[in-house]
């Protein structure tokens, strides 16, 4: 047992040693200018990742905009507002989002949500919101902003149960002392319980995060596939986990496939960092202090 | 009789004021929208799945193999067995290993060494798939030279193992400790304990736990990329490039043909279909198992 124990601290071991290993070559060839340069040249050899953490970064703060507010509302309406017969189903629809595998959310977004996006949504928001400088270009639908949108709806699942699981914790007698205080519902909740649960919803968000940043499969079928960095949500790009979904069984070189290596590493380095820091924030809360919350 | 009962508090506490009445009002209304607007998608989903799903599915796409581009007809019966034959790989590799693990973690884990563990499983579940795939690729495609049914195997293993660990744990954890001792005071040894009376009592839980695993480990494209890598052909042996359902549906929904969209919404309802029965399996189980409350 104590060596079954070993074999999942072996496996992280072998993660982080394969990884360092591998992307070695490319580590000795661009050092820290990896990160900063924008050309990714396989036939000249010239690899450089910004494009990629540009990609990654942009789509997955685009999908915490969207999922955040719909999530927490998700989360608030399940504990405080709704029926009790509504609880049940609700929470079982929003863990039915969860068990949807990527590709099939891809699939969908392919076929249904690019022609909506630019049908209708771009359009519009170029004609509203286009002297931002956000949302110009040619309506493709294959965007950044699909990718965020998709992001949003597969990581909605994540944060509201998590959230719903902090909203629980907080204690009734909370509630109650509101209410008595003369109090309305929403006064409550924002008052009583929302401010209470604050670092446990912070720690699910961070964990919805977390997930966004490694999405691959999804993501790939939707955001355009172009390591370039634009402005426009409208324009294509290119994140970390796309970038070697599709280019990692195709690398032509040593020097290639090590700097594909090297962003598996970053990508698993950043994931690590954001998912222990989100456990840490979930634990604090729902291991019984939620007092510490206000200070 | 309404306008008494009201009035009475009134002259003690003031009457909400309209603002404060109506800011409830509304963000009642903002949260009920969030709900809409998060199972608007959901709907459209599984709306969209059955509409696509439905008609493409038929006798042929269950049991014949891809016909080449071009041709009408065919199906993903070599992908339906292919992901089956590498899910089970996963599982003979996982299942012990994170049962193990979870057994290790509920009896003997009450140090240092058992909260290492805990958390490098709980950092484990969240690893970015893609990243285990090219672990898969370095420790076996490397050495064998080419893409295999193992490679995916392992990579879906890897993936399996952190929730498994946690969930046997969580689920050895509910057995009293007074079986335990009861054990012991019959002279059983600790091994002997564990697994035919602590491990026993838990089986339904621990069963749950793999099922869960099983479940999301089913639909993963990602990790088998370059792995399993795919194939247009039936494969069963261990050391070849083996297609997966995830694996095709995604090759054929960037492909540029209608047939071949066609059949990665079937291909989709069939997965979806797999994984939704197998997590309501898991829920109805639960549900009646000894440890409904977990």
């Amino acid at each position: 047992m104590l060596l079954c124990g070993l074999a999942v601290l072996g496996t992280l071991v072998l993660i982080v040693y394969e990884l360092v290993l591998r992307s070695g070559p490319s580590w000795h060839a661009f050092g820290f200018k990896f990160f900063a340069a924008r050309d990714w040249d396989p036939v000249n050899e010239k690899f450089g990742a910004l494009p990629f953490v540009y990609g990654t970064l942009v789509s997955s703060l685009l999908a915490l905009i969207i999922a955040v507010p719909l999530s927490i509302g998700v989360a608030v309406f399940t504990t405080e507002m709704c029926p009790p017969a509504l609880r049940g189903p609700l929470s079982f629809f929003v863990e039915l989002l969860a068990a949807i595998p990527s590709v099939v959310y891809g699939l969908w977004a392919i076929f249904v949500l690019v022609p909506i996006l630019s049908n209708y949504v771009q359009p519009f928001l170029s004609r509203t919101l286009g002297w931002t400088g956000f949302f110009t270009g040619a309506p493709y639908g294959i965007s950044m902003l699909a990718a965020g949108i998709i992001l949003a709806i597969m990581i909605v699942p994540i944060i509201s149960s998590i959230t719903r699981e902090v909203l629980m914790v907080v204690p009734q007698h909370q509630r109650e002392a509101a209410l008595a205080l003369g109090a309305t519902r929403w006064e409550m909740i924002r008052m009583g319980v929302l401010r209470n649960a604050r670092a446990g919803i912070m720690g699910g968000v961070i964990l919805g995060l977390g997930r966004a940043l490694g999405e691959t499969m999804a993501v790939t079928m939707v955001i355009g596939n172009r390591p370039e960095i634009a402005k426009s949500l409208f324009a294509p790009g290119y994140t970390m986990a796309s970038v070697l979904a599709n280019e990692f069984s195709e690398a032509t070189g040593d020097l290639n496939l090590a700097a594909l290596i090297e962003i598996g590493l970053a990508l698993f380095l950043v994931t690590i960092v954001v998912n222990a820091l989100a456990r840490l924030l979930v634990w604090t809360v729902t291991r019984g202090q939620p007092s510490r919350a206000n200070a | 009789m309404p306008e008494t009962k009201k009035s009475a508090p009134n002259e003690i506490v003031p009457p909400i004021s309209l603002r404060r009445r109506c800011t409830d009002h509304f963000m009642t209304g903002v949260a009920v929208l969030t709900v809409v607007l998060v199972l608007v998608p959901l709907f459209a989903i599984f709306a969209y799945l059955v509409y696509r799903g439905v008609g493409s599915i038929n006798w042929a796409f269950l049991t014949q193999t891809p016909k080449p581009v071009g041709e009408a007809g065919g199906g993903m019966a070599n992908a339906i067995v292919g992901s089956a034959f590498i899910l089970a790989l996963a599982s003979i590799l996982g299942v012990p290993l994170g049962v193990g693990a979870g057994i290790y973690l509920a009896e003997y884990g009450r140090n240092r060494l058992g909260d290492v563990i805990r958390f490098t499983a709980d950092v484990l579940n969240g690893v970015p798939s893609i990243v285990i795939g090219i672990v898969a690729y370095s420790i076996v495609v490397l050495y064998q030279k080419h893409f295999s049914a193992l490679a995916g195997g392992v990579a879906l293993a890897i993936m399996m193992i952190p929730t498994i660990t946690r969930t046997t744990e969580e689920m050895l954890l509910l057995v009293p400790q007074a079986l335990r001792e009861a054990a012991y005071g019959l002279g059983i040894p600790r091994w002997r304990t564990t697994l035919s009376i602590t491990l026993r009592t838990a089986t339904s839980g621990v069963l749950t736990g793999i099922m869960l695993a099983f479940a999301r480990v089913a639909g993963e494209t990602a990790p088998l990329l370059f792995t399993a890598f795919g194939n247009q052909f039936w494969n069963l042996r261990v050391n070849q490039p083996t297609a997966a359902l995830p694996l095709q549906i995604f090759n054929y929904a960037i492909s540029p043909y209608d047939e071949w969209h066609r059949q990665a919404w079937a291909g989709a309802l069939v997965l979806i279909v797999l994984i939704v029965t197998a997590v309501a399996a898991v829920r109805l189980a639960v549900r009646r198992g000894t440890f409904g409350a977990a």
